[in-house]
């Protein structure tokens, strides 16, 4: 299996998650899309690191993964504080600073 | 060599419907589990590509807690159906076209990329504990100690800020 495949499957997978953030107005869709070009720039790591012969790519996917959990935590409960305000979670509606 | 071939065309075709899927589903909760097919997939790939300890602890960790986290928030707020109506219609064609661009650009970067260092070379044979959690754990705990330290730190930011971000205002 060419190790090129891996990097045009990520860079679609990439794609997908950049639209999905530009095209849907639910923050929790929003956020999901971010995840996923998380896992394209992950799956572009393990490939580089698996082409190269070395750890440090898969290393450095652990510590992506660790930082996603963190940033989803922080993110949702920033979503739930937002929708008690707001009774909504559509990004349209955020579109002021003041309530 | 073929059967590897098609194990990973399956999956990719798997991976990226799913994905499409996620994108265009109108219900939240639907979008979710779409996702956790994804994250899956991915998981088989990390198999395939030598690194079992990243496949477990993408399943453990993605598939598992934090799509369970989403589920969650999604049920909690109710909020899974979706408004029909855009209040921008210029913005959904200009964001396809966009994509377009960028996946016209990422694709030219990894042809160059293959043109200039002849083919990208098909992958070496696998030393015998490569991307083990024994050589993983080693470089975790030697080279990379540092990072790994700040990362707790890092995860208990983000559990007392999530605490203190949804805590009830009036007591």
């Amino acid at each position: 299996m060419p190790v090129i495949s891996y990097f045009i499957l990520s860079a679609i997978l990439f794609t997908i998650g950049a639209l999905g953030v530009l095209i849907r107005r639910n923050a929790i869709v929003i956020f999901m899309s971010v995840e996923l070009m998380l896992n394209a720039a992950n799956l572009a790591f393990v490939a580089f690191s698996r082409l190269y012969d070395t750890l440090s790519g898969q290393v450095f996917v652990f510590f992506v993964i660790t930082v996603a959990a963190a940033e989803v935590a922080v993110g949702l409960a920033l979503i739930v504080a937002i929708f008690r305000t707001k009774q909504s979670i559509d990004v349209d509606d955020m579109s002021s600073l003041k309530r | 060599m073929t059967s590897d071939y098609l194990l990973f065309m399956v999956l990719a075709i798997v991976a990226v419907a799913s994905a499409l899927s996620m994108l265009f589903s109108r219900n939240a909760v639907y979008s979710a589990l779409f996702l956790i097919i994804n994250f899956g997939t991915i998981a088989v790939f990390y198999l395939l590509l030598g690194s079992p300890f990243l496949a477990m602890a993408q399943i453990t960790v993605y598939a598992g807690a934090i799509m369970v986290l989403f589920l969650f928030v999604i049920m909690l707020l109710g909020a899974e159906q979706l408004r029909k109506e855009q209040t921008l219609i210029w913005q959904q064609p200009v964001a396809i076209i966009l994509g377009l661009i960028l996946l016209m650009e990422t694709g030219y970067i990894i042809y160059s990329l293959s043109i200039q260092e002849g083919i990208l070379p098909s992958f070496n044979t696998f030393l015998s504990d490569y991307g083990s959690p024994t050589a993983i754990g080693t470089l975790l705990f030697n080279e990379y100690l540092l990072p790994f330290e700040i990362t707790s730190v890092l995860l208990l930011v983000a559990m007392i800020g999530a605490i203190v971000l949804t805590k009830d205002q009036k007591r």
